[in-house]
């Protein structure tokens, strides 16, 4: 038994106050846990927080550790960038949409693409029967861009593109769709997810075996440090590890890991961390639990500062600092009464707000029906609107740093993302823990829980589980049809037709043999896409020199 | 008695396979017998594995709006290998105007998203083929 001299002030409201008082009007009767699992107390105070350092653990905006953010004026100054994922059918509709989202107030692109395109396939290859212009834009070759960017300056704006084992090929007909429009390539800025480790965790979009992939991304860093110096190499992204039923924690563990485990194979193939490191951005999902969101964003600010510094002896401060953009959680949305996910995205949205995201994008409404419509895109964006410009949670930097659950929560995710690091350094880092399938079971067991949480309604999804309503109304939903395979189909065709097909040939040998040797493959790549080489061929020509990676199916 | 078994199958290239693994999951928990192919399976290749497992039944996981190439497809090389009284269902992001014609196919159970997996096991329980016991 404790004695009472040694009971905390908190400990003593309990006694006092809180168990005479739960007798007459008890709490409710379920697990007050966040989304995650993690239990949750019914007060924070001072006690919650011993040894708390404010200069150590938070300090100031736009100094080490960066725990209430990169700048020093937080959104002051500017405000993060509403960037709309966008695409789908053919490269012309999608430019469609983006002169929309731009007219609407859009500060930056992003490009969906659709599956053909993200797994290297072209659409007359068996796998694509389906899935052409489905789940994004249909890019086959350079032709396809220039029609994606057609009327549009890649020398003003920045432009985000979700795309991961064929990168370094998307890039390359990025960059001679820029060279062709006049822009200097040392100005262009933007993003490539190129973040190849979360596919083997999580969204399965992989091609080639971990360490062949693991090249193709330090022979981008070594490129752009050269040649494209203010592109962000790589989104390290713990977004689709969220998607896939992780938990908070591990979103945040896997995917600062992953970023370590890019920055030691950078600097093992000779790069200097401060000229590539800077480059190197992140992406999270915002979900549902409000606090654990914002925990997550100021925990990962802190930590990678920490490991940029501590671990791998960055010297400049770009390299310490954590910039990160967020998507609220597609998983979150629900079929059922789909007007409900206006509601829960504008939340999610103003977590990642409050935890500093960068740059934001908020899904529309009608996404776990269909991709959405141009009108729910618009509300999308308007959400994020009325967040910046009405809700006044810009007008301070980091307003609820100093909160006792926030600071608790941020100082628990931190520890605890330690802890997932000691693990898979224990394993031999990350593609090896990848290789033993360690992340890949974990994701599983976390997102079983959390199904069954649902189904024992321990965790209420408003419309699904409880305040069900029948018959429900209709929605209009964006419907793609087969048109958009069609007239890909016809227009590779055409254009094996009429382009320099020995070129072509000449151009993806000079592929193979640099994928062979220890050349940078960016510059035959770069080459392929000049000559009009389709994604697929050019994938094709790495899959003959490397193979394919399978997994091992695990349940 | 012989265990239920169920091919859990992901068609297409799309790998967004939690839900796949979530239903595997709870059928395995609820007493069947679960195959789950992996990723990137044609039809061919979904049909094969139904086959060799002996399977009563086929749950097609598709989120990527492929399910009225894929779905169709798998029902007429079932019908080709004589497994028309295999009980094919098809889990994901799947328009209403679809669903008719993918029942008009011969699916039947759609299941959308936020459908409980106790939904899913009594579905499969009560619409399974009757099976003649060896003696």
């Amino acid at each position: 038994m404790k004695s009472v001299s040694t009971e905390t002030d908190k400990q003593r409201w309990k006694r006092e106050v809180v168990e005479p008082g739960v007798k007459k009007a008890p709490e409710r009767a379920i697990p007050f846990t966040t989304i995650s699992g993690r239990p949750i107390d019914r007060l924070y105070t001072p006690d919650d927080l011993p040894g708390f350092d404010y200069q150590r653990d938070l300090n100031y905006p736009g100094e080490f550790p960066y725990t209430r953010g990169i700048h020093p004026t937080g959104y002051r100054g500017k405000l993060w960038t509403m960037r709309q994922f966008a695409g789908f059918g053919t490269p012309e509709e999608t430019n469609d949409r983006y002169k929309t989202l731009l007219a609407a107030g859009g500060t930056g692109l992003s490009v969906a693409f659709d599956l053909p395109t993200l797994m290297g396939r072209d659409p007359d290859h068996e796998l694509s029967l389906g899935e052409v212009g489905k789940c994004g834009v249909s890019i086959v070759s350079l032709a396809d861009m220039e029609r994606l960017f057609e009327g549009i300056a890649l020398g003003d704006i920045t432009t985000s593109m979700t795309i991961n084992s064929p990168a370094p090929m998307i890039f390359a007909m990025y960059l001679v769709v820029a060279e062709k429009q006049g822009a200097d390539w040392k100005k262009l800025s933007g993003t490539i997810q190129n973040d190849i480790l979360k596919e083997f965790i999580a969204q399965k979009e992989y091609i080639y075996p971990p360490r062949e992939s693991m090249r193709l991304i330090t022979d981008i860093f070594a490129f752009c440090s050269k040649e494209v110096p203010r592109w962000n190499t790589v989104s390290v992204s713990g977004y689709h590890i969220r998607e896939a039923g992780s938990t908070a924690l591990q979103e945040l563990a896997f995917t600062l890991r992953d970023g370590i485990e890019y920055v030691q194979y950078g600097i093992d193939a000779g790069l200097d961390v401060d000229d590539f490191a800077p480059r190197i951005s992140f992406f999270f999902n915002s979900h549902s639990d409000f606090f654990e969101e914002i925990a997550k964003f100021r925990a990962a600010r802190r930590l990678w500062a920490e490991v940029m510094r501590d671990h791998f002896g960055a010297s400049g401060e770009r390299s310490w600092k954590l910039r990160f953009h967020t998507q609220t959680a597609g998983v979150s949305l629900t079929a059922q009464q789909p007007y409900n996910n206006v509601v829960r995205t504008a939340l999610q949205a103003l977590a990642a707000v409050l935890g500093g995201t960068n740059s934001l994008h908020t899904n529309s409404l009608d996404e776990a029906l269909a991709l959405p419509t141009a009108e729910a895109a618009t509300l999308a964006l308007r959400t994020q609107q009325v967040i910046a410009y009405e809700s006044g949670v810009t007008d301070t930097v980091d307003p609820l740093g100093g909160s006792y659950f926030l600071e608790r929560l941020t100082l628990d995710m931190e520890r605890g993302a330690r802890d997932y690091f000691a693990t898979i350094d224990r394993m031999g880092g990350m593609v090896e823990a990848i290789e033993e399938g360690y992340p890949q079971r974990e994701v599983a067991e976390a997102s079983y829980r959390f199904q069954q949480a649902v189904e024992k309604r321990d965790k209420i999804i408003v419309g699904v589980n409880d305040f069900v309503q029948e018959d429900e109304p209709r929605m209009p939903i964006l419907y793609i049809d087969e048109r958009t395979a069609e007239k890909q189909l016809a227009r590779l065709e055409g254009l094996k037709r009429t382009r320099d097909n020995d070129a072509v040939r000449r151009s993806l040998d000079a592929l193979r043999e640099a994928a062979r040797g220890r050349a940078n493959t960016m510059y035959p790549l770069l080459d392929c896409v000049r000559a009009y080489a389709t994604v697929g061929e050019m994938c094709d020509a790495l899959r003959d020199v490397w193979g394919e990676y399978e997994e091992v199916p695990l349940i | 008695m012989r265990k239920i078994r169920v091919v859990i199958a992901k068609p297409g290239l799309d790998g967004h396979d939690r839900g796949a693994k979530v239903i595997a999951r709870a059928l395995r928990d609820a007493g069947m017998e679960v195959i789950y192919t992996g990723l990137r399976q044609t039809p061919e290749q979904v049909v094969a594995a139904a086959l060799q497992e002996d399977a009563d039944a086929i749950g097609l996981s598709i989120l990527s709006g492929a399910h009225m190439h894929i779905c169709p497809r798998v029902m007429e090389l079932l019908k080709d290998k004589g497994l028309d009284d295999v009980l094919v269902m098809v889990g994901g992001i799947i328009p209403d105007v679809d669903i008719p014609k993918l029942q008009r196919a011969g699916i039947k159970g759609i299941f959308l998203p936020g459908t409980p997996m106790q939904d899913i096991v009594d579905f499969i329980n009560s619409n399974v083929r009757p099976r003649v016991e060896q003696v």
